[in-house]
């Protein structure tokens, strides 16, 4: 089943002295369940399409459907609530709420959903467990370091079990430790509990990982192959 | 989280700087309160004196009387008229005054001033003289003898048992003169009250100016003062409009005059303090807005809706102005209370020159809620004044400009 399908999808940024057509006419699906990687060099075009994808961003033409679901056509406020219901986000500099400790970070989404207190609870400390922070669910971002951070935002996006985790170049800021430690914790999420993970990125240890890459250059798609990732078969045990 | 905690937190973000805002908005808060307070108390104080001692909170008069305080210009309101103004809800106490000038004359030295005849067994629920008969003693109901104010007798170096002569016109030009032995000394803390002259019976009044029953209006007082306007009806109604029925106002328009021009001094004194610190909360509101923007993209970002990020903002800016009331009014609160209760003296020469103006040595503060409830007003209105700001800013966040600022 397709959670996402992309047709002839244009953005052109109009603010600039000159126009940029960051995205020239991508069209695209992706199925439940896949690990996806947008790779790209700088300025090829992957955040643009992930906020748009995301509906962060509107296109210049061109449609998104999200679960059969038409977003280029929601207004501000819909695609507010649109985006609380169906997408995850983790971003590359974490952007955790810095007054909220980890587990309220992870419960403030399904709060604004309108989650019973108990049922918040116990999801957030199930996914900060998840992503091995059990110990840390009453730190603040500011305790925490860049990896335990990240590992956070990845709780926070899938709290609200969306149809799809966006993540852009988030391993940016992680040293090759947390960037390993953090795609194993991505990777079982997507084998157990099945959410469906779309990253972009230009380290060649994350595209490793992948299960399908996608590389974008200038703003159209140059190769999509899936392929076999490098421990999909020899995951090491979670710590 | 709910979103009143929250706002809490991130105020704390940056606690100096919440500190120092809300230490302005305290200072503000604590200066406006004691100056409302101290014009609260300086404004009852005059009122309470004034209408205390010569006018009553309500008067009835000759229709003539209020442009021309003559002697000619008197009534004399019948027993069951009295009586029926007596019945008024409200009212306190009635009682007749007949007052005019004389020449005061003792030896070769002789001053100008007023005669006020009074009754004297109604007298202590209204003025109160007798509170301040310094030397001798105070008059009774048909006493020949009279009272002189301190400054009249120290002029004419008089003293209790001395006798004064009294030089005057009276009714319809008679002329009045006669000699009446001092029973007391009257010293009013209002200095200016100690120039006034002479206080005798209604009846040696009355028979001094030849006035028969006449007399220059009845004083009325009433349990509350805010019934003025109603009782002022009642008693208009109740004579069938024969006198002049006025309120403390329109007898005192000099103390009214003085108030108003007073407190919109005060008012601009106060409100350009409180433009200062709104300008301050401002700066403090445009800074947290300005360095939170990343944050307030990844809000909306992943699905809070405007309204509610734009409710913690608007939160955050209130309770900074709560936090400041709150803090100004625990400093001023006891200082104010402690000072109505405890007038300050003022120093010598203050003293003096307050004295030349008619003002009692001392300052006097007021509690009235109004002193307090407009500091709450002022501080709302102006910190919810600024919260359109981050409202604005919020309405026009681009998202994706936010989180890749
Ligand atoms: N808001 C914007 N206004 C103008 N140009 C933009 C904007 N965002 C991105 N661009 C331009 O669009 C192109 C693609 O950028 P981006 O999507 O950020 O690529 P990537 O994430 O792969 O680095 C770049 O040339 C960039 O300068
Ligand atoms: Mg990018």
């Amino acid at each position: 089943m397709n959670v996402l399908e992309i047709q002839h999808l244009v953005k052109e940024y109009t603010d600039a002295d000159t126009p940029v057509r960051a995205i020239d006419g991508i069209s695209l699906t992706v199925a439940a369940g896949e690990f996806t990687a947008i790779v790209g060099p700088s300025g090829s075009g992957k955040t643009s399409l992930l906020n748009m994808i995301g509906g962060l961003d509107t296109p210049t033409s061109g449609t998104i459907h999200v679960q059969q679901q038409n977003i280029t056509q929601l207004t501000a406020a819909q695609r507010i609530d649109f985006r609380r219901n169906h997408i995850g986000f983790v971003f590359q500099s974490y952007n955790l709420i810095p007054v909220l400790t980890a587990i309220e970070n992870v419960a403030l989404i399904l709060q604004l959903q309108g989650v019973s207190k108990k049922e918040r609870q116990q999801r957030a400390v199930e996914l900060l467990t998840a992503v091995g922070l059990q110990d840390r669910i009453h730190s603040r971002p500011a305790n925490l370091s860049g990896g335990q951070q990240q590992r956070v935002a990845v709780a926070r996006a899938l709290a609200s079990r969306p149809t799809f985790v966006l993540a852009d170049e988030p391993t940016a800021n992680l040293d090759s430790k947390a960037t390993e430690n953090l795609l194993q914790i991505m990777q079982q999420l997507n084998k157990e509990e099945g959410t469906t993970f779309i990253f972009s990125t230009h380290d060649q240890r994350v595209i490793n990982k992948a299960r399908r890459i996608i590389t974008v250059e200038d703003g159209k798609i140059h190769t999509d192959e899936q392929v076999v990732p490098d421990s999909a078969t020899t995951l090491a045990p979670m710590v | 989280m709910n979103i009143l905690r929250m706002a809490w937190k991130n105020l704390w973000r940056t606690k100096r700087r919440t500190l120092i805002t809300v230490a302005s908005i305290c200072f503000g808060v604590v200066l406006a309160t004691l100056m409302r307070s101290l014009q609260d108390g300086t404004y009852s104080n005059m009122i309470k004196m004034s209408v205390q001692l010569a006018s009553g909170y309500i008067q009835l008069q000759h229709p003539l009387y209020q442009q021309q305080k003559s002697i000619n210009h008197s009534i004399a309101p019948t027993a069951s008229e009295l009586s029926r103004i007596a019945a008024i809800n409200g009212v306190q106490t009635v009682s007749k005054r007949l007052s005019s000038f004389a020449l005061f004359s003792s030896g070769s030295t002789t001053k100008g001033g007023s005669v006020i005849g009074i009754e004297p067994d109604k007298d202590a629920e209204t003025s109160n003289i007798q509170h301040w008969v310094a030397e001798g003693r105070f008059l009774n109901k048909g006493d020949r003898s009279v009272l002189l104010t301190q400054h009249t007798a120290q002029n004419l170096h008089l003293g209790v048992h001395d006798t004064l002569v009294l030089i005057s016109q009276g009714y319809h030009g008679v002329s009045a003169a006669a000699a009446y032995p001092i029973k007391g000394i009257v010293q009013f803390a209002t200095p200016k009250l100690n120039h006034l002259g002479v206080f005798m019976d209604l009846g040696l009044a009355q028979e001094f100016f030849d006035t028969g029953e006449q007399v220059s209006a009845v004083m009325i007082t009433v349990d509350d003062y805010n019934t003025v306007p109603n009782t002022v009806a009642a008693i208009t109604a109740a004579t069938d409009g024969a006198y002049n029925v006025l309120d403390w106002k329109t007898i005192n328009p000099d103390i009214v005059q003085f108030i108003e021009s007073d407190q919109s001094g005060g008012m601009v004194m106060i409100a350009v303090l409180y433009i200062v610190i709104g300008f301050g909360i401002f700066g403090t509101i445009i800074m947290m807005v300005a360095e939170r923007k990343r944050e307030l993209g990844v809000l909306i970002a992943i699905g809070m809706q405007k309204v509610r990020l734009y409710v913690l903002l608007f939160c955050e800016t209130i309770l900074i102005g709560v936090i400041g009331v709150i803090a100004g009014f625990s400093i001023s609160v006891p200082i104010v209370v402690f000072l109505k209760k405890n007038p300050v003296q003022l120093p010598p020469e203050l003293a003096t020159t307050y004295a030349k103006y008619g003002f009692e040595p001392y300052f006097f503060f007021g509690t009235t809620p109004t002193v307090f409830l407009y500091q709450v007003l002022v501080v709302f209105g102006m910190t919810a004044l600024i919260a359109i700001y981050p409202l604005w800013k919020v309405k026009t966040l681009e998202v994706t400009t936010a989180l890749r600022s």
